[in-house]
């Protein structure tokens, strides 16, 4: 480990290493055949930090639930939460497991999820495959549809996308293929179409030649078209992977997560291990789905902040005027007003991450801990909201801003670290 | 001959390195300069196109790699067109605007948005002043503080870094400056000129670059200190640092210095500047009753319009002197065929010179000092058996040619007197003597002849015609005695030479970062200045803890 005479020091290295990484999508697996600690018993990752069955919300709740009942652990929905509420299930977050998942982030053994390995420094990071938009169970919904789908994923997707990807020689290098996305209106977070178009435009003839019957590769090949979320998790995984990347450097005050169980919104430090500092979560607001209004709206949840980390998201809502209304950002000077603001707080700029409607400034890079402490500015995040009620699913989407009190408890770690006090 | 430089680990899109090799392309020193990421592609098309270097073999596609052809053997070459990419990046990373100033919420992003920036404009409540201004010095930008009810101790301390650092800090309760045209706070368009301002008084500031505009002269800057600057606790750091700037600045040829009377001690000090600029300076210290009008270089003046009249007609003859040749250092001689006009020479160039006037008037010597000399024609001594000079030149004229063997003269002041009873072309008498004394002297000693032109339109001789013949003989015509004396005062001074380079911060265009009142950068960028409004916020949001941590966590 090397010693850095100032945070300023080690935060360069930090970023130096994040600009350094380039994950690739390499593969989709059985999750079990990646994360060790999915293997032994009944264990299921879930988002944010560490949180127990009673004070997990209803999205995670129910997204428990739809784990136990397509692992077989439980035959019915009753079954499964005397299993949970029991302690017959580990939880464990994803992001001690290399893993990052959206909204409740649940992910069984036997679900699939991406590989994306970094080329440069080697390092892995998972997520589970987005199930699309509707009822399903990352926002909570755990019957029926819900059940069909995670077996076709399981069945179909997962090994469909596997061989496809195992045809292409090191995979998707999804750095050229987000610096391409970021052109074309995505900010990664609340919109993907372009990524997830140019994805199946690298994976389908890949896909049309595999194994599998043609009805299978027609399901496929359907359910990426319409899914225009599925690079979310790509992108979360690319995310992850490259803040991994960044923390190896043990050192500096640069957040390398941002997560949300629903309870509480929690940070890691590039310096300060793999300690979480959190404060209570706050929650989104935006536009809902007809039939539903923000009395609706489960509080903030989610590893997808993973994508603010890096400096997409919303601090690349300019990158996306296209969904700026749809969060409830206004129009496109409300846009530019909140990447510069993002720009206040992040000590770099990702030279990957081009954006023509911000006069091809890039995309922020290095969120740094002291600078959300000085000037107040917290980061904004770009989120689908769930029903706060298990089942239900998705209601919504819009924005949220990360409490101050989880930056502040790290920069009082910070100083205690460095010998510094007030 | 080709050069190579890699840049590890920078990744570059492609159109954006398009763009960099034309620009790098088009400069004079290179013929061609390719830049391109290591890819196993790019590669190719650098062997393709005749721009392959041994070095680009450990090239990976991370790399950004840069291959310049120059006539230079020099491999300092390559690196400095590494450091054009570097700035030519960054500037295409920052983005350019131009719809309205950029916003930023903390003095980095500021600076980030606007490199440039050299002043801070603060226009904060008082007590929030201190720590944006101290950062704003720190970073090596000047400041203006618009802002009152700032602490002495802060005004002090502020005042301490910025001299220390070599820049000027003006204010705090500075209301007016106006730097190479930006108007900072309130200010009034003044058209460009040779006249620099500076001054402790905010609406002094403005009536005297207001009169200076309505006289048809013009300012370089009009640099505002603040109501305290001249107390003895403060001891005018500011106005020093501001007069040793305008004294540099090549561009303000008159100085005009206006403020509340200062301090005893300061004010010392600060009439020691002014007479150590060289330059014309006019003063006034508002209030103060003037006992001497003239010191050296410096002009007192009592009312604000009399100084912005003496700074444009300083400021006229130094563009005149500008176009005769130089008769620096040279003696003053008077030829007077009137006895009061003699006087009233005699005084004023005795004043000048700091020393009292002939009062005995022996042979008609008004004044006799070091060489100077100013002479009454019409004494008793030079009439005895002749007639007056006013209506026969010959004894004047005589003088005249006699100095053509005194070539430590340079100035030669005349009077020329009409109306009934004089000379009908006292005019043509002196041009004629002139024309013959110049002549005589060559042009090794050159000197410069100013007249007054005593009558009127009316006049047998027409003034008018007189005036031309002067003219045509290359003498200047003063439009009073004063005039005529404050123009051979400056013409006999030595110029002004004041070493250290000009100060940037003059010499520069104003790049603004606005802290306070929004209007102020609406203002300048109506101007054309390039500004960036900072919404300036305490750190932390008032936590001092975390303020304090923060401080400390580098």
């Amino acid at each position: 480990m090397t010693l850095y005479k100032t945070l300023n020091e080690a935060n360069a290295a930090v970023v130096a290493q994040i600009k350094l990484a380039r994950p690739h999508l390499v593969d989709v697996k059985p999750a079990h055949e990646c994360i060790a600690a999915l293997r032994e018993g009944h264990a299921l990752l879930h988002a944010g930090p560490p949180i127990a069955w009673p004070e997990m919300t209803g999205p995670m709740q129910g997204a428990v639930l739809g784990a136990s009942l397509f692992e077989g652990w439980a035959k019915s929905a009753a079954e499964a939460e005397a299993l949970a509420a029991g302690g017959q299930i580990r939880f464990l977050p994803c992001h001690d497991n290399s893993a990052v998942g959206p909204m409740g982030g649940i992910t069984s053994p036997h679900m699939p999820v991406l590989v994306v390995k970094n080329s440069v420094q080697g390092n892995v990071a998972y997520c589970n495959l987005n199930e699309g938009i509707g009822k399903v169970m990352r926002f909570g919904a755990f019957e029926g549809e819900v059940q069909t789908r995670l077996a076709w994923m399981r069945d179909v997707l997962g090994p469909v996308l596997s061989e496809a990807l195992g045809r292409l020689a090191g995979g998707v290098d999804l750095s050229t293929l987000m610096a391409q996305a970021i052109t074309m209106g995505d900010e990664f977070h609340q919109r993907n179409i372009a990524a997830s178009a140019l994805l199946l435009r690298a994976l389908a003839p890949e896909i049309a030649g595999s194994g599998e019957g043609l009805i299978q590769q027609r399901e496929v090949l359907s359910f990426l078209a319409r899914t225009e979320q599925f690079f979310l998790n790509v992108a979360m995984a690319y995310c992850k992977c490259a803040m991994d990347a960044g923390a190896t450097v043990e050192a500096g005050s640069i957040v390398t997560a941002m997560t949300r169980n629903g309870r509480d919104f929690a940070i890691r430090v590039s310096g300060l291990g793999k300690r979480w500092f959190t404060a209570p979560v706050n929650t989104p607001v935006g536009l809902f789905f007809t039939g539903y209004s923000q009395d609706d709206a489960n509080p903030d949840i989610g590893d997808s902040a993973i994508t603010e980390t890096l400096g997409i998201g919303a601090a690349a809502m300019i990158a996306a005027p296209g969904v700026t209304r749809f969060v409830g950002a206004g129009g496109f000077a409300d846009a530019l007003e909140i990447s510069e603001e993002m720009r206040e707080i992040f000590i770099d700029s990702n030279p990957l991450l081009q954006i023509p409607t911000w006069d091809f400034q890039a995309a922020c890079l290095g969120l740094d801990v002291r600078r959300v402490v000085e000037t107040g500015i917290t980061p904004l995040i770009n989120t689908g909201i769930a029903h706060r009620k298990a089942g239900i699913g998705q209601v919504g989407a819009g924005t949220v801003r990360a409490p101050l009190g989880c930056f502040e408890k790290a920069l009082e770690a910070l100083a205690e670290q460095q010998g510094v006090t007030a | 001959m080709l050069h190579a430089v890699l840049i590890n680990g920078s990744f570059q899109d492609s159109v954006t390195l398009m763009l960099v090799s034309r620009d790098l392309s088009a400069l004079p020193q290179v013929n061609r300069v390719s830049v391109m990421m290591g890819t196993p592609a790019n590669k190719d098309v650098f062997r393709e196109t005749g721009m392959w270097h041994a070095a680009l073999a450990a090239a990976t596609p991370n790399d950004l790699c840069i291959v310049v052809d120059s006539e230079n053997g020099d491999p300092q070459v390559a690196g400095a067109m590494a450091e054009q990419v570097k700035s030519r990046l960054a500037e295409l990373a920052r983005g350019g605007r131009k719809a309205a100033y950029p916003l930023a919420r903390s003095w980095r992003r500021a600076r980030e948005l606007l490199p440039s920036a050299n002043i801070a404009l603060i226009s904060l409540a008082g007590h929030y002043v201190y720590e944006p201004a101290r950062q704003a010095l720190s970073d090596g930008c000047h400041v203006m503080i618009f802002s009152d009810n700032v602490s002495l101790e802060h005004e002090l301390a502020l005042k301490t870094l910025a001299r220390d650092k070599g820049l000027l800090m003006m204010g705090p309760d500075c209301g007016t400056a106006i730097i190479n045209k930006a108007p900072l706070a309130f200010a009034n368009r003044i058209p460009a000129g040779a006249i620099a301002v500076v001054g402790a008084s905010g609406t002094g500031l403005q009536e005297v670059t207001s009169q200076i505009a309505r006289l048809g002269g013009g300012i370089t800057h009009a640099i505002g200190l603040g109501g305290r600057d001249l107390s003895e606790r403060i001891g005018g750091i500011s106005a020093l640092t501001a007069l040793d700037m305008v004294a540099r600045d090549a561009a303000s040829r008159v100085i005009t210095f206006v403020s509340k009377p200062p301090a005893a001690a300061v004010k010392e000090r600060i009439l020691k500047a002014l007479n150590d600029i060289g330059k014309p300076v006019v003063a006034l210290f508002v209030g103060e009753r003037v006992v001497q009008r003239n010191v050296g270089n410096v002009h007192f003046t009592q009312t604000l319009d009399e100084t912005a009249a003496l700074a444009v007609e300083l400021a006229c003859i130094d563009a005149h002197l500008a176009t005769l040749p130089s008769v620096a250092n040279t003696r003053i001689c008077g030829l007077y065929c009137g006895g009061t006009l003699a006087a009233e020479a005699a005084f004023l160039l005795a004043e000048h010179l700091g020393v009292k006037a002939d009062a005995a008037h022996v042979d008609g010597f008004m004044l006799h000092e070091g060489g100077h000399r100013i002479i009454d024609l019409g004494d008793d001594r030079y009439t005895r058996g002749r007639p007056h000079p006013m209506i026969d030149p010959a004894a004047r004229n005589e003088m005249i040619a006699r100095l053509a063997e005194d070539p430590a003269v340079g100035v030669l002041l005349l009077d020329i007197v009409l109306g009934y009873g004089g000379h009908a072309d006292p005019a043509g008498e002196v041009a004629k003597a002139v024309a013959e004394l110049r002549a005589a002297r060559g042009e090794q000693a050159p000197i410069v002849v100013i007249a007054t032109l005593t009558g009127t339109a009316d006049d047998p001789q027409d003034r008018a015609g007189q005036a031309s013949k002067l003219e045509e003989a290359g003498i200047l015509i003063a439009e009073s005695v004063r005039s005529a004396l404050l123009l051979a005062g400056r013409a006999i001074a030595a110029p002004a030479a004041r070493a250290g380079a000009p100060s940037a911060l003059l010499s520069s265009a104003p790049a603004i970062i606005n802290i306070g009142l929004r209007g102020f950068a609406d203002d300048l960028l109506a101007n054309g200045v390039s500004v960036v409004h900072e919404q300036w916020e305490p750190a932390a949001s008032g936590n001092a803890r975390m303020a304090s941590l923060l401080a400390q966590l580098n």
